[in-house]
Formats: C-alpha cells, structure tokens, sequence
C-alpha cells in the first residue's frame, strides 16, 4: 500500500522500570517533510527517537515502524544506517583530533579492501561540505572549528550514508543565531532536493519558522499534530500543547526595588590562558545595583563566560587587570574560594561537565560550595546536611526521589535547581547566572525565572548571561550588550528591543553581518 | 523505606562482595575441612595481609580523586625497608627515631610524588611508574643488593607481637584483652546506633524498621563477639590489627565526615564542577599522595617487621594487590566512587582466596590466574548491572 509516507511509527509503548516512557505513540512522516518533534523535557522525545534509530533495538519496546512500506526491525543503530535514517544528537559525536574528511567517513572510509584512498576521502569530503555550504578545508582538524561549522560536518556525515531520514536532536542550542540560521536554511535547501527531516527542538521560533507539520508530545503521549502551513502556527500555540495550559506569561510578573550599587567591575582586561598575547576581555565596565537583575545579551563567543569566570576567583584567563568594587570596598580575589567568601557566585553555562558531580547525590551537590555552614571543625553535621539539602528540594521543587538521588539522574531543569540551591545556600549578594535556562523546557523555565526573581526581591544582586533575547529582554532590568570582549552597548529595559540590541551587536562588528562560513 | 532501598541499590557492588566474601569463605572452610578458619589461621590472615589493609586505605584515598593510581608504593615499601635496616640494624638507631625517621621520609616521598602530579599535572601513572623505578632502584643500592637482618624483637612485635593480657585466666584460656576489646566494642557499636536512630527520629528522618535495626545490631555484634572469641583462642589481639582497626575507622571517618574527606569524592566526580565550587583539586590531589607515601612507609614498616629483614626484592607487585583490592571493593576506575571498607572487603577477598588456595596446596600460578580474573568479574559485575539498571 503506497501511503505517501515515508516513515510510519504506530503505537509505540516504551516501558522503563517503574514508568512508561511512551504510551500508544504513533508518527506519521511525509515524505520530503520537515517535521519538528516538541515537548517538555522528560516528555519522551528523545526515547522515540532512540527507538527510531535503533538505539532501543526490537524487542524493548511494543509497536511497529514502517520505513518506505516495510515494517523494519532494528537491532542496533547500524540497522537503521543501513536503511536511510541518521541521528544527530545534541552531543556532537566527533572525533576532536581528527580532520573534517576523515571524521565525515568514519565508518564509511572510502576504501577498498581495508586501504583508504585518501584522495577519493578528500575530494568527496569537499563535495560534502560544498553542499551543506561550509567554506572550509576538509584537511583542518575538528578541534580547530566553530561548534556551528561542527554540526554542518555532522550533517555531511549523514549525507555520505545516503541518508533519506535526517533526524536532528536540538542542533541549534549551542550555535549563535547567525549559524543557527544557517543551519535552517540549509534544512529547508536539503528539503528541496528531497530529504526528509526530523527536528527536535526547544527553540519554538525556529520550528514555526521551518517545520511543515509539528507533533507535540506531553507526557510520553501524543497530544497532536499541527500542520505548520505558511508558517501560520506561532510560538504560543506550540506552548500551549506542550505545558497543556495557556501560558499567559512566559516570564513572571515583578517589581523591581533597586537599591544601592553594590557591585562593580571597571577596567576589566582579560588575555587568553591558551594564548597571553590575545586579548579575551577589553576595558569592560559593569556595575549591578541590589535587587536588580542586569543582563548581559551577546553572540556566542562574544565574551561574557569568560568575563564572568574571569571575575570569579579568576577561574579563567591570564594576565587578568582591572578593579572588582564590593559595596564601595576593591576586593582582591585570586581564588574562587577567596570569591565565595566574598559573597559572589556564579552558576556555569554547562552544568554536566562543569556545574554538577553526576555521580554524586543531591544533597553533596547542594552543600559543597558552603560545607562550612554545616560543619565545625572540618566534621560535617549529617543531619545539618540532611535539613539544608530537603530544605532546599522543597524551595525550589527539585523533582526527584529524594536526596540521595544522583544528580545525574535528574532532568536538565531539576540539575539547574540543584545547582541554584548550591549558590543559594552559599548566600551570595551577588549572582553571575551563566545561561541559566540552556536546554531546559518551558515549564522548568519558568521555575528558574521566578527563583531568580525571587532572589533580586531578596536584595540580592543578579548578573543575567543568556544568548536567548526574549529572556533577556523579560527578566532584566538593566542590559548590557556585549561584543568581541567589549561592552558596546546598555539599555534600560524600557528601551531595550530585540531589534536594538542585535543592532547594537551587529555595528560593533562592523558590518560583517552575513555570517561567513 | 524508599530512601533503603535506594541506597541498598546504590551501593550493590559492596553488598554485593561482602556476600561474595562470605560464600568464598564458607567454600574454602568446607574445602579445607575447616582449616582455613581455626583461631591459628585467622589471626595469620591479619598478619600476612596487614600490608595490603594499609596500603589499600591509602589507594583508596588517590583513586577517589579521579582514578589515579600509585604505582610506586610497592617500591616505597622496600626502600623503607632498607632505610628501616640501615638506621637499625647497620646504624643501631633507637627504634622509636628510626620509625619516626622512616614515616617523615614516607612524607617526603609522598611530597615529591605530590608535586609533580598535583602541581606540575602529570600523570600519575607516569610520576608513580618512575617513583617505582626510582625507589626500587634507591633500595637496591642502599643496600647493595643484600639482605639485612635480624631487627630487634622490639621492632618484630609490630607485625608479629599480641596486646599482653591484662587479666588472665579470667576467661579460662582464652585471652581476656581480645575478649574485653571485643565486648567494649560491642557496647560502644550498640550505643552509637542508638544515639544515631534517636536523632533521626528526632529530625523526623526516615529510619530502618525496629526489627531490621535489631537484627542488624544481633548479627553484627554477634560477628565482633565471635571474632574477638576466635582471637582471642589463639594468642589474643594481634598489634597490627590495632593499627590496622585505627587506621580504617580514622579514614572511614575521614572519607564519610570530613569536609576534605567530601572533597575527595566531589573532585573525583568533577574536578572541573570541584573547582568553580571554591575546592584546591590542586591541594587536594597534593594531599591524596602525601597521605600515601606515609601509608606506604607504615605498610613498609609493618612488612619489613614480619619478614624480619631488610630485602632488596620485597614489594613486588604490593602495588597491585591494593590497587586490585580497590576495584574489587568497589571503588570506580574514574574517581568518585569507593568506601575504604569496600576496598579492606576487596582486600579480605583476596588475602581469603590466596590463603584457601595455599591451605589447599594448589600452586601460585593457579592462584594468581584465579586472582585476575575474580578482579575482572567483580568490575565486570559492576559494570554489568549499573547498564542493566539505566
């Protein structure tokens, strides 16, 4: 039976001990269609794809797939290769040492009884990065590009096994939004000649923007199918299938009450550890006033984790000059421990490889930056730590079993709260937040925002760094806009616009606003 | 009930070679007829294996700190070997100096090793691979490559002495100091899980079912009862297993308590995480290698006494056994992960195959296949049922 779909998945069941991760899932895809998958964290998206492409092989789950009208069974990920369906996840799954050409074809040499032929490696290579539009030598080395540009290789990558189903985890998270423009295009030039596509994403103004049909999954459940014709479906509307209510407002209601300056950074300059000549930080000037939330909006690799770092306890960066001013008192910090006691945190951008011990409980992860509070004489209070880390679980509604629950087993919004609960419980005045909602669902967001409104109506002192706009521009009271180390722009928030502040970016640049590749 | 639960999961793989531990000793007291656990042969495991006990607590502590290993301490405990027989035997030093002498130059080794892995960063495998060429080869020269022996008994009764017994006869021809220590720990153990379940009671935390409580307090105060017991047959609480006693409940404390003990597992979890949280990994690293080579020169002073002689060949391979001890027990290859009680089980295991197969005449060829690959198929286990469990 000739269906026009391309892909069928009908009443897919997936049981992990102790819950059903999907009941009942059925997608249909068209062929030649770009299809966004969305859904809060832990809604199931990333098991269905993990069905999908065989990652969950036959058998772990009940249900059919239909590829091209043939029921398929998969055992492991090179069955679904062998038939046309390639995942990128969110991971990037390259090898850093190895080239452009040589990473494309890994596992796919072109070869001819186990003897590589380079040439015929390279010149397809170019062939590859020629279509998915990346002006770089396949000879360089992954380590030596841009995120962007290594997510385009991932691309060529599927596009050398022939691929006929591409499906895409969340890549555009960690790119800017000039490479994550490109990215799309690039998708939507791909459809065009054919090639179907499954887009996992959290950014909704990207999927109304490309998809042709949206599937919205809640609860490991289909809720429905939006046909995104002429880009009519807009951002509210996918929200409000994902959270199953209208969200009024993605950013809660607060007053601000601004009180004195109580932290400034001035003449700040930054050199790269890697490379003492290069200037990272030039000049930047910040001061945060208490109870306000100041943003620093910018492009990726604009600067501002490593003017954050640099401030807290010079975690980052050499030959580091400049005054940090602390209700009217120079501190001299030269250790992050040195910053905490100074009443100064900061939260990391990448809470798994630099924010949490995974594989250490809740209740570590809570009380490691201030385990004085809860000791005397080096020997901690077992059940001091107890109370402050359920104390905190309750506060912030960090779901989990309880807290002896590794944090590696939580989703991204609940670590996100357990790293929040860790500087909180160390009682900072001032908290550098460092992409505080990265990766996490829109229900878990909104969690966050109100935490941190919560902490300025405390009094305490908020730096805010997020490459998301609309955030930016709902939470902050204060922006400033950064660029190529160097502060360039502030605007209040009664003057600040979406339109500005790329503006503001873009001039700083010089004009060169299209994006080279 | 849940929170039990969880952490009976979570901590499978030491539950789980305890009971390994427990069926291991039941086959081979059946295969030996019973040998394997008379009095004599108990307090001979203490003795035979109170080097790797030592070295193990100190293993324990490097590979916390992100799997690093030490693989110099079999060459340190040769070379405090010789320096114990030089400053003894050849230089007729006071042994309390000469012991004194011999635990700060076990420090300063500790430095050295420390500085170069935990400042200058490189790789512990490699400073403690040239520290294990360098320390045996410090060895052999300063001895010449000869043996040197006998110590004064004063420095034998480290290894080989008893606790005297301070009140004979009391207990027929038992020795009354094993059996006093045994019941005063017994009370101590009891009391202590008492004060511990009132408080949590008062806190309003989940507590283990009264019946679950008792019986766990009967079984393990029975266990001490009848060790003490079965010590106390033969000639009473050896030296050693005094040392050897304080040295695990001061590192379990440590590890468990301390606010470093808690850095050593969260820098071994994340150094990168450990970092941004206001933890020196660099000072912790520093203090992980200090603390062995002085555990190093313990376990050297506490062999070197049991052999009674200074030889250039002793250590070999020690480095291996506490390493091996480690992973059976439990502790992870990549840091984090790991209780010093897991590795004395690790460690117990071992000594109780080695002993068992020896009593059974089988010869060490088999008995080191044997080895290998009960170490393989405890972290295989591990590995195993943490993929079966995501």
């Amino acid at each position: 039976m000739e269906s026009g779909f391309i892909l069928e998945m009908k009443d897919i069941t997936k049981q992990f001990p102790g819950v059903t991760a999907l009941k009942n899932v059925s997608l249909a895809i068209q062929q030649g269609e770009i299809h966004a998958v969305v859904g809060e964290n832990g809604a199931g998206k990333s098991t269905l794809m993990n069905i999908l492409s065989g990652v969950y092989p036959h058998g772990t789950y009940t249900g059919q797939i239909i590829f091209e009208n043939n029921e398929r069974v998969f055992r492991d990920v090179r069955d679904s290769e062998r038939i046309g369906i390639s995942i990128i996840h969110q991971e990037l799954a390259l090898s850093p040492y190895l080239s452009i050409g040589e990473n494309i074809f890994l596992g796919n040499e072109r070869a001819r009884r186990s003897i590589i032929n380079w040439d015929k490696t390279y010149s397809d290579a170019k062939e590859l990065l020629d279509l998915v539009g990346l002006k770089e030598n396949p000879h360089v080395a992954i380590k030596d590009i841009s995120v962007g540009k290594q997510q385009l290789v991932e691309i060529a990558k599927a596009l050398s096994k022939k691929v006929k189903l591409l499906i895409l985890d969340e890549p555009t998270a960690s790119l800017n939004e000039d490479d994550s423009e490109h990215l799309l295009n690039l998708l939507l030039n791909l459809k065009k000649k054919g090639l179907t596509s499954i887009l996992i994403s959290h950014k909704l103004n990207e999927i109304s923007q490309v998809a042709d049909f949206i599937t919205i999954i809640r609860d490991g459940e289909v809720i429905e199918t939006l046909e995104n014709d002429k880009n009519v479906i807009n951002e509210d509307r996918i929200i409000k299938g994902m959270v199953g209510r209208e969200l009024v407002d993605r950013f809660p209601k607060r007053t601000p009450h601004i009180g004195r300056v109580s932290f400034e950074i001035k003449d700040w300059n930054v050199h790269s550890p890697l490379n003492p000549e290069q200037q990272i930080i030039k000049n930047a000037e910040i001061s945060v006033h208490q109870g306000e939330i100041v943003g620093i909006a910018g492009l990726m690799g604009a600067g501002r984790t490593e003017l954050a770092m640099s401030v807290f306890g010079r975690s980052y960066g050499t030959r580091i000059s400049g005054k940090l001013i602390k209700d009217g008192k120079e501190l001299h910090i030269k250790t992050v421990r040195q910053a905490i006691d100074h009443k100064i945190a900061y939260t990391t951008e990448d809470r798994k490889t630099a924010g949490l011990n995974l594989i250490g409980d809740l209740k570590q992860n809570i009380t490691i930056a201030a385990l004085g509070k809860i000791s005397s004489h080096f020997v901690i209070d077992n059940e001091d730590e107890i109370k402050v880390s359920e104390l905190y679980r309750k506060k912030l509604n960090i779901r989990s079993l309880n807290i002896y629950q590794k944090a590696g087993d939580l989703s991204g919004g609940n670590q996100q709260k357990v790293v929040l609960s860790r500087w909180i419980f160390a009682e900072p005045d001032v908290l550098i937040l460092d992409e505080p909602t990265r990766g996490i669902d829109v229900g878990a967001k909104f969690e966050i925002y109100t935490i941190i409104n919560q902490l300025a109506d405390e009094g305490k002192s908020i730096v805010f760094i997020s490459s998301e706009l609309p955030e930016i521009l709902g939470i902050c009271d204060r922006i400033y806009v950064m660029s190529n180390g160097k502060i360039v722009g502030e605007f209040p928030r009664a003057e600040a616009t979406q339109e500005g502040i790329m503006k503001c970016i873009m001039q700083s640049i010089g004009g060169n606003t299209n994006g080279e590749y | 009930m849940e929170n039990i639960k969880y952490f009976f999961k979570n901590n499978i793989r030491q539950y789980g070679m305890l009971i390994a531990l427990i069926f291991i000793t039941i086959f081979f007291q059946i295969m030996t007829n019973g040998i394997l656990l008379v009095p004599m042969n108990v307090t001979n495991l203490i003795l035979q294996n109170a080097y790797v006990f030592i070295l193990a607590i100190g293993m324990t502590i490097t590979i916390l700190t992100g799997g690093n290993i030490d693989l110099s301490v079999g060459s340190v405990v040769a070379f405090i070997g010789a320096i114990c027989g030089t400053f003894i035997i050849t230089m007729k030093l006071n042994v309390g100096l000469a012991l004194f002498l011999a635990i700060a130059i076990g420090f300063i080794i500790g430095v050295w090793q420390g500085f170069w892995i935990a400042y200058i960063r490189i790789p512990a495998f490699i400073v403690t691979l040239a520290g294990m060429l360098l320390f045996r080869g410090l060895t052999v020269f300063m001895l010449k490559g000869l043996t040197i022996n006998p110590f004064p008994d004063i420095f034998q009764n480290i290894s080989s002495g008893f606790l005297p017994d301070f009140a004979k006869g009391v207990f027929g021809k038992y020795h009354s100091t094993a059996i006093l220590m045994g019941i005063a720990g017994i009370v101590i153990y009891i009391i202590y899980q008492f004060k511990r379940r009132a408080s949590q009671r008062r806190n309003g935390f989940d507590i283990m079912s009264l019946p679950l409580f008792l019986a766990q307090i009967v079984l393990i105060s029975a266990f001490m009862l009848v060790f003490s017991i079965w010590l106390a047959a033969y000639k009473g609480l050896p030296v050693i297993f005094v040392i050897i006693g304080v040295l695990i409940l001061a590192y379990s404390f440590f590890t468990n308590r301390t606010v470093p003990g808690r850095y050593l597992y969260f820098m071994g979890g994340n150094e990168k995480a450990a970092r941004l949280s206001g933890i020196n990994t660099n000072k912790v690293l520093f203090f992980a290698y200090v603390n062995m080579g002085v555990l190093a020169a313990i376990a050297g002073i506490a062999y070197t006494a049991r052999l009674n002689a200074a030889s250039p060949q002793s250590g070999l391979n020690f480095e291996l056994d506490a390493i091996a001890a480690c992973f059976i027990g439990g502790a992870s290859a990549y840091g984090g992960i790991g209780t010093i009680i897991g590795s004395i089980i690790g460690a117990l295991v071992m000594g109780v195959l080695n002993n068992g197969m020896s009593i059974l005449g089988i010869g060490s060829d088999v008995q080191q296949i044997v080895k290998g690959l009960v170490l393989l198929l405890a972290v295989a286990f591990d590995v195993l049922s943490k993929k079966k469990s995501r």
